[in-house]
């Protein structure tokens, strides 16, 4: 039987030979037949999860919610130290020097990211600013956010921190970070399907000592990830409780 | 920080919903809510508290070691209404998420708003407890919620 592995596609493109090497290092260590299928945006990916097409997901923390709670996936690990932040970015020369000095009416550019979106929407509450009272536009990635940016064609941009922080040192120098969340406990996790869940132990066993493998070591820093962390249901309940709070 | 505030330190007495009363300090200054950071909390079915985290520490002034196994209402100001936490509890207790406006007391006697949302923790279909996400909340947002508490004091 061939299992199916997706990855949230809010990574950044130059990991993306990353996740080839971990399918081909995952299965020769699980000796299974896994295929890699990668999406460029949330929308198609989500309804073919949803079609229960996928065994193996690297999933963002909102959709985390919908595999655990819905579909009966466990989260098996996480990315050691390395969390889910929002960025809200301006242009550099914008007059907003905080997100209280953004009204109502302001341009926001977004991606269909659903965490980044929704942390970037919480942080203009506090300006009194939700979707009613802004124009929100979603583009198809960080680079083109920023370049709305830089146009002068939004006066704010949601970012994944990570994404912003990989952005060119051109484009960051023409932008300025108003906020930047802090919140440490929401995060990506790998989490297992209900017909691959006799591959747990395995699985876990397998990437919990990946950077002590010679070959495991070299994947882990194609992929931009240190070391595998165990998540036990605890944990993953914990962080679907929290992003339940985040949604209205 | 609010404009109004005095910095005015008076000691009250709080009575909890338990009768549970302490003594304590009111200073009558805002501690601005930190930019990006939510503060988490979880408690037990009855309140008291079994996680807090960083921002939680650093935004009440108790230590985590102070925090952890005190009931949560050790943060009510005396400036809530009693009937805001009853409508929280009323809310919780069915099992839907509550939303609200908060002025929290500091271990130092100061305050600060939040927007709080809580939510029961349901495993294997049982509560085993309820987490509490705070965040900032706007000036307008505070400026109601202060008068709409006043009047709500008032009836009390």
């Amino acid at each position: 039987m061939t299992y199916n592995l997706t990855v949230s596609p809010d990574f950044a493109p130059d990991h993306i030979s990353g996740w080839y090497f971990f399918n081909t290092w995952l299965q020769r260590k699980l000796d299974v037949g896994i295929h890699l299928e990668l999406y460029d945006n949330f929308d198609t990916q989500r309804s073919d999860i949803r079609a229960d097409k996928f065994d193996l997901i690297y999933a963002n923390p909102y959709d985390a919610s919908m595999l655990v709670r819905e579909m009966g996936f466990q989260a098996v690990v996480r990315p050691a130290s390395k969390s889910d932040e929002t960025v809200i970015a301006v242009n550099a020369e914008s007059p907003f020097q905080t997100v209280e000095d953004l009204s109502s009416g302001c341009r926001v550019a977004t991606t269909d990211d659903p965490d980044v979106h929704t942390m970037g929407m919480i942080m203009l509450e506090s300006a009194d600013l939700d979707k009613n009272n802004t124009a929100i536009k979603e583009y198809s990635s960080y680079v083109v956010v920023a370049k709305n940016l830089l146009n002068g064609d939004a006066d704010a941009g949601f970012f994944l921190k990570d994404a912003y922080d990989e952005l060119s040192e051109l484009i960051r120098s023409k932008m300025r970070v108003l906020v930047s969340s802090q919140i440490s406990v929401v995060h990506h996790s790998l989490l297992v399907g209900p017909r691959m869940a006799e591959h747990i132990p395995a699985i876990q066993a397998a990437l919990l000592t990946m950077q002590e493998d010679e070959k495991g070591k070299g994947v882990l820093e194609s992929m931009d990830i240190d070391n595998w962390e165990p998540m036990d249901s605890e944990q993953t309940e914990f962080m679907i409780d929290l992003i339940d709070t985040l949604i209205d | 920080m609010s404009e109004q505030d005095t910095g005015e330190v008076s000691t009250v007495e709080i009575t909890y919903f338990d009768g549970t009363k302490r003594m304590t300090d009111i200073v009558d200054r805002e501690v601005p809510y930190p930019d990006g950071k939510l503060i988490v909390s979880r408690t037990d079915p009855q309140g008291f508290i079994t996680h807090a985290n960083q921002a939680f520490i650093d935004m009440s002034g108790y230590s985590e070691d102070e925090l952890i196994g005190t009931n949560h209402y050790i943060l009510r100001h005396p400036d809530m209404p009693a009937v805001a936490f009853k409508g929280l509890w009323d809310t919780i207790e069915q099992g839907t998420k509550w939303h609200g406006y908060v002025k929290n007391l500091r271990k130092d006697g100061a305050y600060y708003w939040v927007k709080a949302t809580v939510i029961p923790n349901i495993r294997n279909g049982k509560l085993v407890g309820y987490t509490s996400v705070r965040r900032k909340p706007s000036r307008s947002k505070i400026e109601e919620s202060e008068a709409l508490y006043k009047t709500l004091m008032a009836e009390e």
